[in-house]
Formats: C-alpha cells, sequence, structure tokens
C-alpha cells in the first residue's frame, strides 16, 4: 500500500518533500505561522511519520494563505504551498472535511458562484456564504457602503457559453 | 501597442476603480485594449485550494479565449495575473497535463500570447521617460509606499516579476509622477486577502501591521495592483492605522491630468479625497 508520504509526493509531482531539510526558513516567512496548529515545516515531517489524520484533520492546512512566501524562500525547492492545496484536496476527498469550517464554505461559496454565472457576484457570493456559514455579522458593516458607492450590484454581466463551465465542474469533479 | 484585456471578477466590482483608471490609462498612452470574448472567472484561490484540475482548466479556458486575438493579454488583477501565469507554467511544463486539460475544456491551447501584468507593460514598453514627458501635474507632496503583495510575485519562476524580494518597477513609475516613494521592508508582504472574509480577525492584525510599517516610513498613502491588497487594505486597517490606498494606475490618471481623473476617488471606503486636497491636487 501506498505511504501518506508517497501519496503526497505523487500528487504534488514535483520535487519530494523529503529533501527538506529542516532550515524552517519556511515557517520563519510564513505570515500565519503563528496562528497554526502545525509550522509548515513541521507538516513535512509529519506527512514522513505517516501521521496521516493528524494532517488532514489540522488547521494548518485551512489557515495557509496561498501566498507562495515558503517555495519561494526554500533553498530545496520544496513547494509548501502546494504541499497545502494537495492536503486540503485530500481532506475534501477522504470526508475528513475542514477543520476552519468556514473556510471551506467560503470557497464552496465562491465555486457556486462561479457554476451560477460564468463569473462572480461579489453580493450574491457572500449572501451565499453568510447563509451556509451562519457567519452572518462580519463585514456587515461594509456591505451597505459598498452598494452606496455603486461598486456592488446584485445584477451583473455574466458568461454566455455557461455549457463550457457546467463540462468543466463536471468534468473536474469539482465540489 | 494593442493587446488583449482580461478584467476579471473584481474589476467589475469591488475594484471597479481599477478597471476605469486602467481604462483612462491605457487611453492616455496610447494601448489598445480588446476586451477577452466571453471570459469566465479565473477560479482564483477557491479552486486552487480544492482542486488541481479545476483551477488550471478555469483558467485555461480563458487564455484559449484570449489567444483568439492573438495578442499578448493584460491582467490587471494580480489574483487572476497569478493563476494564468501558474496554468501556463503547468500546461507547458507537463504534456500529459495539457491534453487532459484540453480534453477538460474542450480546446486546444497554443502558449503562444503572453500573460501580461498592467505594471511591466507600463514600464517596459511605454517606459518611464515616456511617461514623465506626459506628466502635468507633479504628485508634490504624495508620499506613498509601494505594496506589490505576493500574487504578483511568487513563485518567482512562474511570475517571471523583476526582483521578487524586493521589486522597483511601481517605486520608480511613481517617481517619475513626482511622488515621494518612501522605502519600507513590507513591500511583498502577504496581506491575507484570501482569508479576510473566513477568517477576518487574522487578517485585521494582518493588515494592521502592514499600515503601521507604512506609517512608519513617513508615508501618507499606500498604493497597489491588486483589487484584493486593495478591498483588504482599504477596508480592514483598525481605526487608528487607517491611511488612503490608491491604485496606481488612478496616480497615473491623476498625474497625467485625464479627465475625470478624480471620479474614483470617492468610492473609496476610506475617503482619500481630503488628503489630495489638502495637498492641493484635486
Ligand atoms: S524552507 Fe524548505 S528545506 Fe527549509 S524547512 Fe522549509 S521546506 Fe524544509
Ligand atoms: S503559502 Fe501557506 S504555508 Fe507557505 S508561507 Fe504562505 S501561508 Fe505559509
Amino acid at each position: 500500500m501506498e505511504t501518506f508520504l508517497e501519496e503526497v509526493n505523487k500528487k504534488i509531482d514535483g520535487v519530494p518533500i523529503q529533501r527538506c531539510y529542516h532550515c524552517r526558513k519556511c515557517t520563519a516567512g510564513c505570515p500565519v505561522a503563528s496562528h497554526m496548529e502545525y509550522n509548515p515545516n513541521k507538516v513535512v515531517k509529519m506527512i514522513q511519520n505517516g501521521k496521516r489524520e493528524e494532517v488532514l484533520k489540522s488547521s494548518t492546512i485551512w489557515l495557509c494563505l496561498s501566498c507562495e512566501t515558503c517555495i519561494t524562500r526554500c533553498p530545496n525547492q520544496v513547494d509548501i504551498a502546494r504541499m497545502m492545496d494537495v492536503l486540503r484536496q485530500m481532506a475534501i476527498e477522504s470526508g475528513a472535511g475542514a477543520r476552519e469550517k468556514n473556510v471551506l464554505k467560503f470557497h464552496k461559496a465562491f465555486l457556486a458562484g462561479i457554476k451560477r454565472g460564468g463569473r462572480i457576484n461579489e453580493p450574491m457570493m457572500m449572501a451565499e456564504y453568510k447563509l451556509t456559514s451562519g457567519d452572518l455579522f462580519s463585514d456587515v458593516l461594509m456591505a451597505p457602503g459598498m452598494f452606496l458607492k455603486g461598486k456592488l450590484s446584485l445584477l451583473s454581466p455574466r458568461t454566455k457559453d455557461m455549457k463550457s463551465l457546467k463540462s468543466i465542474f463536471e468534468k473536474t469533479k469539482s465540489i | 501597442m494593442k493587446v488583449s484585456y482580461y478584467p476579471g471578477c473584481s474589476l467589475h466590482a469591488t475594484g471597479k476603480e481599477y478597471d476605469q483608471s486602467m481604462k483612462a490609462v491605457s487611453r492616455a498612452l496610447g494601448i489598445e485594449l480588446k476586451e477577452v470574448e466571453d471570459w469566465s472567472c479565473c477560479g482564483a484561490s477557491s479552486a486552487h485550494s480544492t482542486n488541481f484540475d479545476l483551477s488550471i482548466a478555469l483558467s485555461a479556458r480563458n487564455l484559449i479565449a484570449a489567444e483568439k486575438n492573438a495578442m499578448d493579454v493584460m491582467v490587471p488583477c494580480a489574483a487572476c495575473f497569478n493563476r494564468f501565469k501558474m496554468a501556463e507554467h503547468q500546461l507547458k511544463a507537463n504534456k500529459e497535463l495539457k491534453s487532459k486539460i484540453e480534453g477538460v475544456v474542450g480546446a486546444k491551447y497554443q502558449g503562444g500570447i503572453a500573460i501580461r501584468n498592467p505594471i511591466d507593460i507600463i514600464y517596459n514598453e511605454i517606459g518611464v521617460d515616456a511617461l514623465a514627458a506626459k506628466v502635468a501635474k507633479q504628485l508634490a507632496g504624495l508620499k506613498p509606499v509601494s505594496y506589490y503583495g505576493c500574487l504578483l510575485l511568487r513563485p518567482p519562476e512562474v511570475c517571471e516579476f523583476e526582483n521578487y524580494e524586493n521589486p522597483y518597477m511601481l517605486d520608480k513609475i511613481l517617481g517619475v509622477l513626482g511622488a515621494d516613494v518612501r522605502n519600507w521592508s513590507y513591500k511583498t508582504d502577504c496581506c491575507g486577502g484570501s482569508l479576510a472574509i473566513s477568517k477576518t480577525k487574522i487578517v485585521v492584525g494582518m493588515v494592521d501591521k502592514l499600515m503601521k510599517a507604512a506609517k512608519e516610513a513617513g508615508a501618507n498613502c499606500v498604493v497597489t495592483a491588486c483589487p484584493l491588497c486593495m478591498a483588504n487594505l482599504d477596508m480592514r486597517p483598525s481605526k487608528k492605522y487607517k491611511l488612503p490606498v490608491f491604485y496606481f494606475t488612478e496616480l497615473i490618471s491623476l498625474a497625467l491630468g485625464v479627465e475625470g481623473a478624480k471620479d474614483t476617488f470617492k468610492s473609496h471606503i476610506f475617503d482619500p479625497q481630503p488628503l489630495l486636497r489638502e495637498l492641493k491636487l484635486i
């Protein structure tokens, strides 16, 4: 059977993560390391040690902002940012879900917006996120301002060829 | 010069000022824009965070549509730019992936057009000397820090942006407009944009840190080329750290004396007009 490490490496499809020699440069530059349960380089170690469950159920993988500072600075080209993408996708596919529930709910609302109109209508997407997350109060003060300033509108132009988009979502088996 | 134009979703909503000022600046500098036919969302971080193939396919659909214009494509939104560059990088490096994605999108990807952000086009195609020659009003008294953020720069071998740890193109552009550009160490730090809505508390801390550093550098405003950074920096800092935030194109418009250059300032959340009035720039 494939080990957790082999599986992750196969999905990253680039530099194998065991090239990491734990210099912690990635963690030093990561803007959210202090909020993470496990530091970025710790996740590499955990994967090597087969800690599948702990990693996929951690908040770390959902707090990563994809700022790509880690891969930019790693002396061994270990692509931590891509690894985080892979781990999030594995967490979804394995049914482990997301420890940071609202982050995944946001992604779902965003992708639903693309499925609906090809382009994101920000107020509609936000409404969907707020309804599914129950996070009704954050940012609520800013929305009226945005409407008054003529920035947001409930109607915005959509992509015409929605058939092509529908097919992309189906063929990639997206959430 | 003539280029294809991919505005992306943000530039039609929260980033409307960027779209308006980008178009005005392009007219003034003789850059003709042709919008990509029937474009769709690039997928942004929600696609690549959840499904790799989806993220490449959504960007590829747009790149293929842009190829029909047979011109380089200008992508002002740093997030869309990043996703397009990543899709290009992956499709060119991996034949197997390319044929899989072509199957998903239902069309062939040629890879024959360059994906370019407007800082690069203005700096490298128009040039700072030509830009300086067009300045009608020096932005005297304006002390910006230039904020590049993540998505224009990283990963460097994908984005191919100059000096990715200490870039200067935007600084030079602002300099020839007559602004007193301040130096600071946070040009390429992340503002937290991708989690701004779902993890707001963490992100407010990140934004405050940036704005505090801008003030310490002696800046009276922050300049960006990303609609996500703009929304985040304009809306989320704590009260004591707020500063006006501009798209770089708004400041070019103002300096070139483009008609209607002032119009976009009204829709900022944190009103930059008092500062501009005080400096007699509007
Ligand atoms: S920067 Fe690279 S080598 Fe250093 S700890 Fe991080 S992943 Fe490992
Ligand atoms: S991409 Fe993720 S893990 Fe890497 S530095 Fe940014 S937030 Fe940290």
